[in-house]
Formats: structure tokens, sequence, C-alpha cells
């Protein structure tokens, strides 16, 4: 079902021009893995998301994925639709998504990626919203909800754009969907962590592992994790065999908390552990 | 796969490209003996497909082997025909409804009885099959999503018949209006979980057994209620209630020698309509409507007239008509009746509205209890509130079939089927609420303005 083309640019064929991996390889080269870090757009308000993205870049973060609100959320846990139903209720409207985008980059080096459910792109039209949020700045998307299967039109208008698109594998991924998703992404592939929604956790387990194995074997160059990731400890868990941590629900609920100073915190903490422990050193 | 509508090159594309499908396909496969029957999946035209995260991937590849081979297994299918006949009830019956006829401008009129079957609706088809799949899998717990408490019910029948744990989910202010519903779930050994998310919605409450779902897919089997969703969710559960339209057109030929001129089913999500279509797809000359919920009338826009007034989108797995806002949120819908109150509807349904073999309508909630109150006392049949926009719009049906005669035909000539797709029982408090039959002191008229659902 899938149709990408062979000689599309895909994670296991080098990436000139992808944003993400530009910064995953820029983190690479200083010893580190790379730290992402995930704030819902609008949430309290679209000026405190994009303060909060500065003080995420400026903190250590090297990639930082702004999430559209949306009304049914099936990957999210608690604390992200809460935060989501709140940027709702305040107002946010999906073309705020650029503002943030704009904002971001204007004022930082960071890549930022767009975590969205499809329907808000399908109904802005796919070619336009990715023309928008290349103009805005923006490295690509991240789709929870979309596979490879389904994307022909954001295969091809993401190709022609240049924009990144990063497709999730999850431990049930079989063999030859792997492969096949691996082929169809850009910029790096999203291992999900454990079977379950976005949350904090105690441990992601050592499904992690064979999943970010999994995607390097089949060609993946840089393959980051997310689901479950809250602490340094984690982070520097992680970071011994993916080549980037994502980190989500703990800056949420850092933000709601503690506001953009919490956020800036949290990273500078969360930063301490991507330095790639030399091997056997990792504990 | 050799679906003939699989590869229609349309997935992905955009709103506008729908809209520009030719109204002549439906006509061009039957002039060239193609079937619309038993499509596969996992497209119907644009429709369709697997808008899901990769996690839940392997388990709807799963689920659609394990279907493949059941049914092609004769063992299988003689298990669903067994419980379907001594479990079930059916076949259900085919009854003429003379008065009620009356009021249809005269045409011959008859109900297929669906609410004669065990748990009162069309609903128990599907669980059983479900359930039985479910068990070929080797899971051990099945999770419903519920919105009035039907499927739900039928969910834990299903599930203490055949020894799976049942969890539903349900919109947490649907579990206080329905708290007798509850109760039956629970009495039947179910696990209810009120879903405070979101709106708290039906449609949430599928969001909530999707996050079950993903967390648990080893062990856990998700039992959808309607044909919507994922593939193959809509063409599986639309297989189970095929029984409907095969039995119907069977029963109609035996009683009036002839297929009727029109087949008439409420659409919620669509799994009764589906079920009671297919088995007249490819007969051309039946015209098949199906009745969304009008609400307070669709240009008040509180109403659940996904086809009517929808946009396609994806929601749950499915690409097809979606109430959305311009930022492609998904809108609340409204129904006086709550199995009709979805902002989605089955990818099949899409296509076959597109294509125009199926006609979709407007029933507001006014319509429809006035269909409700004159079946009721015209044939001794209380039906499911969702059931009277399918009664209602037979009305309106009759009446153009009566005023549009060639010369020389009568009215009795003509002749509609109707799905009764549910019996009226749970909504006895709404509907005694919504006629004000009920003492102002009553317990009942408090459990009615709350629009209980029992």
């Amino acid at each position: 079902m899938t149709t990408h083309s062979t000689d599309r640019q895909s994670p296991g064929a080098g990436a000139a021009g992808s944003k993400a991996a530009a910064a995953i390889e820029k983190a690479r080269a200083e010893g580190r893995a790379a730290l992402i870090g995930y704030l819902p757009a609008g949430f309290p308000d679209v000026q405190t998301t994009i303060d909060a993205g500065i003080a995420m870049a400026e903190n250590g973060v090297d990639l930082i994925e702004i999430g559209i609100p949306y009304s049914d959320p099936v990957m999210d846990g608690h604390v992200i639709q809460e935060a989501t139903v709140e940027a709702l209720a305040n107002g946010f409207t999906v073309p705020r998504i650029f503002d943030v985008v704009e904002g971001i980059t204007r004022a930082t080096d960071a890549a930022v990626l767009v975590m969205t459910y499809w329907n808000p792109v399908m109904r802005m039209g796919v070619r336009t919203f990715s023309e928008r949020l290349a103009a805005a700045g923006g490295a690509g998307l991240i789709t929870p909800d979309l596979i490879p299967d389904e994307a022909a039109e954001w295969l091809e208008v993401s190709e022609e754009l240049g924009l990144d698109r990063v497709f999730l594998v999850a431990p049930s991924t079989s063999p030859q969907r792997m492969q096949a998703t691996v082929d169809a992404s850009r910029g790096f592939v999203y291992a999900v962590s454990v079977m379950g929604v976005t949350g904090a956790r105690t441990s992601v387990g050592a499904a992690a592992q064979a999943v970010v194995d999994a995607a390097h074997r089949a060609g993946a160059e840089r393959v980051c994790v997310g689901l479950g990731v809250s602490s340094s400890a984690q982070v520097r868990e992680i970071g011994a065999y993916a080549d980037g941590v994502i980190v989500g629900t703990a800056l949420v609920a850092a933000l709601r908390d503690g506001g953009v100073e919490a956020v800036a915190e949290l990273t500078r903490e969360l930063s301490t552990g991507t330095a790639k422990v030399p091997a056997g050193g990792a504990a | 796969m050799t679906d003939m509508h699989q590869d229609s090159g349309l997935q992905g594309a955009d709103a506008g490209a729908a809209d520009a499908i030719d109204a002549g396909t439906a006509e061009a496969f039957l002039s060239h003996d193609q079937t619309l029957r038993h499509a596969p999946g996992p497209y119907f035209g644009a429709y369709g497909g697997r808008w899901m995260p990769e996690s839940l991937i392997a388990a709807l590849d799963e689920l659609q082997d394990t279907f493949e081979k059941a049914k092609a297994d004769p063992e299988f299918t003689a298990q669903v025909a067994e419980l379907n006949k001594n479990y079930a009830g059916r076949p259900s019956l085919l009854t003429e409804a003379q008065r009620f006829a009356e009021h249809c401008g005269g045409v011959r009129v008859f109900l297929k009885r669906e609410d004669l079957n065990h748990t009162g609706s069309h609903k128990i088809n599907n669980v059983l099959g479900q359930a039985l799949i479910a068990k070929r899998m080797g899971k051990t717990r099945v999770i419903a999503e519920t919105g009035a408490g039907q499927h739900g019910v039928a969910s834990a029948t299903a599930a203490a018949l055949l020894g799976l744990e049942c969890v539903v989910y349900m919109g947490a202010e649907d579990t206080r209006r329905q708290a007798l519903n509850v109760a039956r779930m629970q009495l039947l050994g179910a696990t209810v979980i009120p879903v405070t998310n979101g709106s708290q919605t039906l449609k949430d409450a599928i969001n909530d057994a999707l996050r079950d779902w993903v967390a648990n897919v080893e062990t856990t089997h998700y039992l959808l209620g309607t044909a919507a969703g994922a593939h193959p969710f809509p063409s599986m559960v639309r297989y189970f209630h095929e029984v409907i339209g095969d039995e119907a057109r069977e029963q109609i030929l035996e009683q009036t020698g002839k297929l009727p001129d029109a087949v008439c089913a409420c659409v919620g999500g669509g799994s009764n309509a589906i079920g009671m279509f297919h088995g007249f797809l490819d007969d051309r000359d039946v015209a098949l409507y199906g009745f969304e919920a009008g609400g307070e009338g669709v240009e008040t826009g509180r109403h659940a007239a996904t086809i009517t007034l929808g946009r396609p989108g994806v929601l749950h797995g499915a690409r097809s008509y979606l109430m959305q806002d311009e930022d492609g949120q998904t809108m609340e819908s409204h129904s006086i009746s709550a199995g009709l109150d979805y902002p989605g509807v089955g990818p099949e349904h899409a296509y076959l509205a597109d294509i125009g073999r199926a006609k979709y309508e407007p029933i507001t909630d006014a319509e429809a209890m006035e269909a409700f109150k004159i079946l009721s006392r015209t044939e001794g049949i209380i039906p499911a509130i969702e059931t009277a926009h399918a009664l209602a719009g037979a009305m309106k049906v009759g009446q153009r079939l009566a005023a549009d005669l060639a010369p020389g035909e009568q009215a009795s000539d003509k002749i509609i089927v109707v799905n009764l797709s549910g019996r009226g029982d749970k909504d006895v408090a709404t509907a005694a609420g919504y006629f004000d039959l009920l003492p102002d002191d009553s317990a009942e008229q408090e459990i009615a303005q709350e629009g209980e659902q029992l």
C-alpha cells in the first residue's frame, strides 16, 4: 500500500536539508543524545508557548516539538489532554500554530517540529498547511495518527518543500512495517517506548531499546524515544542507545505548575542526562 | 486484496476531491454486473482506511487476519448461526404495519423486527460475532464504548455468555443519566468506567477505549459497536449485521412476491442501516434511505446530521463525513436519541451517499417523536427513539411514493421495508417527559428532565 519512491530521502539515506537531522547530528558531534522538548501550543496562551519554547532552546533542548491542541487526542494521557482542552477553551485556533513556530524560530536556532493529529491538517489542506509551516520556519511534522500507508499526499508535499516527516514506530511494529516506516521517514524516527499513551512513567522498560535497535537495523540513522520520559536519569538511560530523547508530559506539568521558569529549570536538569556515557559506563 | 474500490487513488486527498466523485458510479457498477455487496475495505471509494496510531496497526492486522479466516471456516459460521438462532432469537419477524401505513400515504409498510432480538435491538448480531472473534484470537478481555448503554449492555451480555472480562467506557454525564443501564451492565458482570475527558460524550468514550486498547492490546479486543472506525471494523461489523438485510429480502419476497420500492433505516454510526441496506445494494430498483438525527433542526446547528452537513475528515480511524469546525476540531452533536448522537458516520455510508446509491436525510427530534407516538398507537409497538427516525422517514417516503404514482398504479402497490432496529423500553422515561405524561412530583419526572433513557 505504501507508495514511497526509492530515491526519497530517509533517515537511512542521509538527510541533507533536514532541520531535525541537523539538530540531532550537531548533538551527536558534541557527544550527546539530542534532547527534544514538547509543549502544546496556546497553553495557557500563544505568547507563553513562544516564551517557553525559547526558554527550552536556551537551556539545552536541541529540537522543539509543538503540539496542535485537538478535540480527540487518542495518543495523549490526562496531563497533555487537560492542557490542550484549556488551550482550546482559551481560544487557540489552528492557524496560530504558525505564529508559535515563527516566534520560536526567529529567536533561536532550535529546529521546531509540529506534532499534530491529522484531521486539522487535512481540514486546512495538506499543501496549504505545509506551505505555511515552511514559511514560518518549521522543520516538519510529527504525526501520531498518520501511518505512511495513508500519507501519499503528505509524502509528496513534504518532499517538495523539504519538510521532515516523523512517523512513529512501536513495540508492536512488525519488521515489514518497521522497514516501510523507516523508509518513509525524514529527519528521525519516533520510537514509542511503551504500549500506551503519553504520560510520565517511572520506567520505560526494555521494549524501548528493542524498538530503537530494530529501527537502526532497518537503516534509520536517527531514532528518538518518546513516551514516559520525565527525569535526567531516564534521559541518561535512553540516551545510551538512542539518538535523541523526547520529553513531553513532565514539561507540560512544569509549565502548568511553575510557568516558563519551571520549564527552563526542568530543561536544564534533563540536559544533564544527555552526555553519551562511554561503553560499559551506563548505569 | 482484490477490492475494486480499494485502489481509488483518493486516500489522503483533500475534502474537495471526495465531492467530485461521479454520481453515476453506482449506475455504472450495476449496469456492468458489478456488485456493491461484500465490499471488503479498507477503502470504500475515498473513505475508510486506517487513520490510527502505529501502535494499534498490528492488532488491526491480527483482527483482519482472524476475521478473514473465520469467515471462511464453516465451524465459525455455524457457531454464529447457532447463536443467532438459539440465543438471539433469529430470524427476526417481518411484520406488516397496516394501520401505521395509513400515515405513510397508504403504501404497504413492513417492519423488520430487530426489536425482538435478545437485548432488544440489532446490536446483539455484532457483539456475538465479535466476541467469538475475540475468543479465536485468544483474547480474554473485551472493551467497548457506549452512549445510552445499548451497545454496552449488548457487549456485557456477549462477554457473560462467552466467559470474557468486559470493561465499558461511558461518558461520565451519561453514567449519571443512564444509571439503570450502568446497573444492567454491572449485573451482567461488566465494569463501567465513567469518562471525564473532553466533552464526556460517546466520542470521548471511544477515545478512552482506544487508549485502553493501546495499553492492553495483548489481552484485549476492542468490541466497537458500529460500522465505523479503522479497517477491518466497518466491513466486519457490517458482515455480522448482513443477516438483517438477507432475512428481510427473503421475507418480503415470500410475503409479497416482489422486492420493495424503498428500504428505510436510521443512521448514527450506521450499523443497523448498513446491515439492512446490504441485502438490497444490487437491487437497483430498490431505493435506500438513511435517516440521520436532525436534532432541533439542521439550521440550528444542534443536530447529528453528519452526511447531510458534514465534511470529509478523519476520526477514530476512518476517513468519512464528519461534523467538524473550520479548524478540523470535532463538533458536538445533538439528538434526542443517544444512539444517533455521534459526530461521525461509517465510511461505507459516506461512499454510498457520494455515488448516489443511498440517500441520507435529516429527521428532527419533533418528527421522530411524532412517529414514535404514531407507531405505538397504531401497531402496539413502542420503538426505540433511534428507530423512530427511520419511521418518520418512512412516513415521508411513503407520502412521496403515493404522490408520484404512475397512471393505473395504486398506493397499495408500493412497498416500504423499515428496519425496526430496537425497542423503546429504554426510552419510556424520555418519551413520558417529552409528552408530559408524568406528575410533576414523580421521581420519573426528575429523571426525564435529565434525558434519561432507561
